[in-house]
């Protein structure tokens, strides 16, 4: 009976299961097939036998890679890198949007948003590219500006001091007025009735700020948050990978960098599948720790 | 959103000149090296890179651009890049937007959980190399179609997709609709999507620079010269320092090319290859708050 009603509801939505048929049979090869392919990080590959054929070798080479003697500079740059980024970069974005939400000019505003947005759109190479001809410490006009300011040569690229930073602000620039509108939609939603009835109380604008913007977009920094400490691992490998350089490499290897060169440039399959699983898992236990202390401590979470 | 006119109090001056203090500055930090790429690129180099060059271009010259109009390696680039960006967005939309449409539906009973695998595959996935082998597997590597297949559908876009189609689309219409004997698909085609131009513009741009920007998957599973996009053109100009031989092939020849105008053909590329994205980018910012906003509705 159950079995007949629910082949009635496919036979009545069978255009419906046809329209999702693509996206749903694209999901499924080329996100779920790799999932089972997972496999390979505890199998020995073997290039005959395909993604599961090779030998079972269980957690050899995720003890491999805790042996090996790059684990702990690895870690310690994945972490570094993320962490800076998420302690100056997350911040920076909400910072914005409070300072444009209080242009009250409306051509004013346009134009500066206009500007903030454009670097998002320039592509990770082309800004890379910029990175080098602006830092040259020879020929570059930050080089130059340096120079004027008394820093002297500093090569800010290949140096392992300043190759974080310069990351991290290269970073906010490109990206920040991007991630700045989600917060500005979420400012825009805020009762105008109670900008109008602080005022009548006496508050000026910083208190308004304090006291209404602030809190409006708690809910969004929330989530947003608990994204970004999912993501704490997996930082953007290709401006890393890109801004790598000899000089900078003991700061700049991180897990997703490391993967490539085993994986794709050497050839050991299993080995950079288990360094790559250990990633993920380390994503999600920081994603369902963030979420599991965020549900407690203000009732906003993912899942 | 004009309020009531404030009498300025000198906690509101004070206010003010902050605010224009911090704007300026904010500003100048983003939009000076993009002016500064630009007349760096019409500029003599050496004064360039001797710092002289500041707020105007000096010493015009457009030997850069000369050099780059003349190197097959761009052309090549920039036809394949068109390709896989046109073909590949198109694609995407079809592949997305029906999909969005059916998600929306709530007589669909296998929505929830259609939903929850795409979601899903947001927080985690197989990794590098088991979708390195598949492609392999599937001999997609080394074609035109790794540009375009794997990646036709975005989660993110869909649910901004799908979460548009449930708050715009009443239900009344569809049910008006179905009395007159319109199916799903004539009612997606002919009502759904010509409501849907502002959503449609947003996932289109979203997915389009997407394809224009992309170089990892080049780098990963593209071999061959004659398929790599702008992208990896622009990283051996950009950052492995392959100067131009003169609109010969392949570079790598340094002989014959003078050093001093490595600069100015780097700034130069940069502009050639962002210029389709700046010419795009007017036209298309009005839809960007929109789109995010959809997005960011609870889903």
């Amino acid at each position: 009976m159950r079995t007949a009603a629910k082949l009635g509801t496919v036979k009545r939505d069978y255009q419906l299961w046809l329209m999702i048929l693509p996206a749903l049979a694209t999901i499924f090869i080329f996100n779920y097939i790799p999932m089972y392919g997972v496999q390979l990080a505890f199998r020995d590959y073997d290039f005959s036998k395909g993604l599961t054929g090779g030998e079972w070798k269980g957690l050899f080479y995720f003890q491999q890679f805790i042996e090996s003697y790059l684990f702990s500079d690895l870690m310690r740059n994945t972490f570094l890198i993320s962490l800076a980024t998420i302690i100056i970069g997350f911040p920076a974005p909400i910072i914005l949007a409070l300072v444009l939400n209080q242009i009250r000019r409306k051509a004013f505003k346009n134009m500066m948003q206009t500007t903030v947005y454009l670097p998002h759109f320039i592509s990770v190479i082309v800004l890379v590219g910029m990175l080098n001809v602006l830092l040259s410490p020879e020929t570059g006009i930050v080089g130059h500006l340096m120079k004027a300011i008394g820093l002297g040569h500093i090569n800010l690229l290949a140096s392992s001091n300043t190759f974080i930073p310069t990351y991290v602000i290269s970073d906010i620039w490109q990206h920040c007025g991007w991630n700045s509108i989600i917060y500005l939609a979420a400012l825009s939603s805020v009762d105008p009735q109670l900008y109008d009835s602080s005022k009548i109380d006496g508050a000026n604008r910083w208190q308004t700020i304090r006291y209404i913007d602030f809190p409006a977009l708690m809910p969004t920094i929330v989530i947003l948050f608990i994204l970004s400490m999912g993501g704490i691992l997996s930082t953007g490998f290709e401006k890393i990978f890109l801004m790598q350089n000899a000089l900078n490499l003991p700061v700049s290897e991180v897990i997703a960098t490391y993967v490539y060169k085993m994986g794709i440039v050497s050839n050991q399959f299993s080995y950079a599948s288990a360094i790559g699983l250990f990633n993920t898992l380390i994503n999600f236990i920081f994603l369902y720790t963030m979420n599991a202390i965020s549900r407690r401590v203000s009732d906003t979470s993912l899942f | 959103m004009e309020r009531i006119r404030p009498c300025l109090g000198g906690g509101e001056i004070l206010f003010r000149i902050v605010l224009v203090i911090v704007c300026a500055v904010i500003f100048l930090t983003v939009a000076y090296p993009l002016y500064f790429i630009i007349i760096a690129s019409v500029s003599d180099s050496t004064l360039v890179s001797t710092g002289k060059v500041l707020l105007f271009p000096k010493g015009t010259s457009f030997f850069g651009y000369g050099e780059i109009f003349k190197d097959e390696r761009i052309w090549t680039g920039y036809r394949n890049t068109l390709f896989y960006t046109s073909v590949g967005t198109l694609v995407n939309l079809l592949f997305t937007l029906p999909a969005a449409y059916v998600l929306s539906r709530k007589e669909f009973k296998a929505r929830k959980y259609i939903m929850f695998a795409f979601v899903f595959t947001m927080f985690f996935n197989g990794g590098l190399i088991p979708t390195y082998l598949l492609m392999k597997d599937l001999h997609l590597t080394n074609t035109p179609w790794v540009f375009i297949v794997p990646f036709s559908v975005n989660v993110f876009y869909l649910i901004i997709a799908r979460t548009f189609f449930e708050s715009t689309l009443p239900s009344e219409l569809y049910e008006a609709a179905a009395m007159d004997g319109c199916s799903h698909f004539v009612y997606f085609v002919k009502v759904a999507l010509p409501l849907s131009k502002a959503l449609i513009s947003v996932i289109g741009l979203y997915y389009l620079v997407g394809h224009w920007n992309d170089f990892f998957t080049a780098l990963i599973y593209i071999r061959d010269n004659e398929l790599k996009p702008l992208q990896i053109i622009l990283r051996d100009i950009l950052l492995s320092n392959q100067v131009f031989a003169s609109g010969a092939g392949t570079g790598g020849d340094s002989g014959g090319y003078a050093q001093k105008y490595a600069d100015q053909i780097k700034y130069g590329v940069i502009i050639v290859s962002t210029l389709p994205i700046l010419v795009l980018y007017p036209f298309l910012q009005k839809y960007f708050e929109k789109g995010v906003m959809i997005g960011s509705i609870k889903g």
